[in-house]
């Protein structure tokens, strides 16, 4: 067994995850085993590994090890397509407010919301589409008002499950870059390894619930991925 | 689904050697053509007269939607709880016009009686559709709802959106029915339309009727236009303060009713021949007579309906069978399609009701009146309804160039499993139509309940009618087991 380090590291940044030997079971069916790990602000981490390794699941464990520091960033089907994109990137904070302020605020936009949610619009360069129902938009553009929806939720972490899967590889790095600029510790799921070892200074293979491997992309090499997904 | 529908038409063709479709009247024809001169020259004269009925026949649908609406909403939030479902099953097992009969004697022929009439058994109906509704729409917008949210904001956010557009045209629709319901109210008393209506097909005022008819489509086929969903508020707030001056409640009266009037005649005996209206409880008397009212009017009443209803069943099926390929773009060149969709219209916009009574009129009352009525007003809707899912239909280029090939190997097996799900779930409907239609005079329970009400016999009647209920429920219940084992849905009708 590993001697346990001290809480802080040598940056001085805090140490956001630790996870000691952690298993997760679903209906007897070992999801995590034996999970080791530990994250630091800032730092932005890739999870890969083919479907069913436990990617989904290790990324909920972390959300609930500390819901209120996160905010997930959800595929597009989560957004509502009927609803324009500034009330879905509010729904971001609807656990917020009084359920009278959010009814007033669905029939007519409440100035002081629209002031906080105009500038991540701006970062999101759809500051145009604010009236726009997302439902009308092209699966990039969805993408990124769920982002938005992240952003605007707040917190030190985003976790993001496959955020990019669904939407073709262009705008899929738009939205990546994206969440990367955002400058907060970022954890996501990513079903591309080429996007992980862009856009990620960390990639945790996970095969069959267990690590396979945890370091920079620089130290991966080509073998070591064909392992995970062919092996698995 | 051949078998099915084979052994429904087995069915009908069995109850058909029990029902009388005998034509009583002496000069069955020559009515018949006064009644069509008169309908080709309408009196539109005659309308200035009646126009609060019309303002009433609108206000009572409005007002009666709307608090339909809203109770129906919060029903739907609890519809899994199957007491809430229970009642709501029973509550729409009853016709409008056996609502009416049964508000008329707390309220009298007042407005709030109109209203109520529509408003309960849409409660019921609208809670059904809108739970439904919730139930199949697309939940994946509730996971990015933050979990700590409260069940209102949820609910505002991650639901209301989805099933906006699907409520709001099923309450559109609901909203025609709701006019349908309230033109025919008249026909018991109540100051709208029908009222006008029957008094002038009684009287032999054809124009006058025609001239009620055609403005009656007018008022439907405008919808849109004077009842936009985004203003909807403005005309619901102008019909309650249009009825508010009439509108009569008294907790008396709803005491008396409940306590008192509708109680089993043995209860209410001893102290009727006292003159104390005291309220006895001999138990083995009620059960006595309760048996003695399902055996000399119930059952004969439950055997009626069922014989209208079959054979009513089978025509629609058959008569929108051979109808929808008039509609249909695969079949028939632009304008006759364009002259059978208008009779359709015409056709599925007169309710039963009305079409019924005008059958009794011409040939006496028997089951042949009715079974026309439904089966053409139903048909018509069903023939619509199919003749848009078959121009749906995609065809080939080597597709069979001779109609009737076209027909048999090519539309009709793509669109029966829609029809016969659809006819299936107008079984109910039918049932309930069946039942009313004994006021025109034919055996069935609604004549058993109608001939009650007429004797003040309140407490035969809410018998009477909770057999209907039961009967209702029991038809629904059938049609859904039917429509599940042969994997069958209305779906792509309802979505289209």
């Amino acid at each position: 067994m590993k001697p346990v380090t001290p809480i802080r590291n040598i940056k001085g940044t805090d140490c956001l995850f630790e996870l000691q030997h952690v298993n997760v079971s679903y209906a007897q069916n070992p999801a995590l085993q034996d999970i080791t790990l530990r994250i630091q602000e800032g730092e932005t981490v890739a999870v890969i590994g083919p479907s069913g390794a436990g990617k989904s699941t290790l990324l909920n464990k972390l959300y609930e090890m500390r819901p209120d520091d996160c905010a997930f960033v959800h595929q597009q089907y989560a957004l509502v397509p009927q609803l324009s994109v500034f009330h879905n990137i509010y729904i971001g904070q609807l656990d917020r407010r009084t359920a009278w302020y959010n009814l007033l605020n669905l029939i007519r936009p409440r100035k002081p919301v629209v002031d906080e949610v105009m500038p991540i619009l701006d970062t999101l360069g759809m500051s145009e589409k604010i009236s726009a129902k997302v439902g009308a938009l092209s699966g990039g553009q969805q993408q990124r008002v769920a982002v938005g929806r992240a952003m605007y939720r707040g917190g030190k972490v985003l976790l993001a499950d496959e955020p990019v899967s669904s939407i073709d590889p262009l705008q899929g790095e738009a939205v990546l870059d994206l969440i990367v600029d955002t400058g907060k510790t970022v954890i996501m799921a990513l079903h591309s390894v080429t996007f992980a070892r862009r856009f990620a200074e960390r990639i945790i293979g996970l095969c069959a619930g267990r690590i396979r491997f945890d370091s920079p992309p620089s130290q991966l090499t080509q073998e070591d991925i064909d392992e995970l997904y062919l092996t698995c | 689904m051949l078998k099915t529908s084979l052994i429904f038409i087995g069915l009908a063709l069995a109850a058909l050697c029990f029902a009388d479709l005998a034509i009583t009247t002496l000069h069955p024809w020559m009515e018949l053509g006064r009644m069509l001169r008169g309908m080709a020259t309408p009196d539109f004269m005659a309308l200035l007269g009646i126009w609060r009925a019309f303002v009433n026949t609108v206000a009572f649908a409005l007002c009666g939607t709307f608090l339909g609406v809203a109770a129906g909403l919060v029903l739907a939030f609890f519809f899994e709880y199957t007491p809430v479902r229970l009642m709501c099953a029973f509550i729409r097992a009853i016709h409008e016009i056996f609502w009416a009969f049964i508000i008329l004697p707390i309220v009298g022929l007042t407005p709030t009686c109109g209203v109520l009439a529509i408003a309960i058994p849409y409660a019921g109906i609208f809670a059904k559709v809108y739970a439904e509704i919730r139930q199949e729409s697309d939940q994946r917008p509730l996971q990015g709802i933050p979990a700590a949210s409260s069940a209102m904001s949820r609910f505002l956010y991650g639901s209301l959106p989805v099933v906006y557009q699907d409520m709001k045209h099923y309450t559109a629709y609901r909203f025609e029915c709701a006019l349908r319901s309230s033109a025919v109210l008249g026909f018991i008393g109540l100051p709208t339309l029908g009222f006008h209506l029957e008094t002038a097909f009684r009287e032999g005022h054809y124009t006058k009727a025609a001239a009620i008819l055609c403005a009656f489509y007018l008022l439907i086929a405008s919808i849109k236009y004077w009842a936009k969903p985004r203003f909807i508020l403005i005309p619901i707030v102008f019909a309650f303060l249009f009825l508010s001056k009439e509108i009569y409640f008294s907790i008396d009266n709803v005491r008396r009713f409940f306590t008192y009037d509708i109680l089993p005649w043995p209860m209410r005996r001893q102290g009727m021949l006292d003159g104390t209206r005291a309220v006895a409880y001999p138990w083995k008397d009620v059960g006595a007579w309760v048996l003695t009212v399902f055996q000399q009017e119930g059952l004969e009443g439950v055997w009626n309906t069922v014989i209208l209803t079959q054979i009513a069943l089978a025509l629609t099926g058959v008569l929108a069978v051979v109808s929808f390929p008039l509609a249909c773009a695969h079949f028939m060149g632009r304008i006759s399609r364009q002259i059978v969709h208008w009779i359709l219209i015409v056709v599925r916009t007169t309710p039963e009701y009305i079409l019924a009574y005008v059958f009794v009129q011409l040939w006496g009352p028997s089951m042949l009146p009715a079974v026309l009525a439904i089966a053409l007003h139903n048909g018509a809707i069903l023939s619509y309804l199919s003749s848009q899912n078959a121009d749906l239909v995609e065809l080939r280029v080597d597709a069979p160039k001779k109609r009737n090939n076209r027909y048999l190997y090519e539309i009709l097996p793509r669109v029966y499993g829609q029809f016969l799900a659809f006819l299936f779930y107008r079984w109910e409907v039918m049932m309930r139509e069946s039942a009313i239609l004994g006021i025109l005079g034919i055996y069935t329970l609604g004549f058993f309940i109608d001939s009650a009400f007429a004797d003040h016999k309140l407490d035969k009647a809410i018998i009477l009618i909770l057999i209907t209920a039961v009967l209702n429920m029991g038809i629904d219940t059938v049609s859904q087991v039917i429509r599940r084992r042969l994997k069958i849905s209305t779906k792509l009708v309802t979505s289209t």
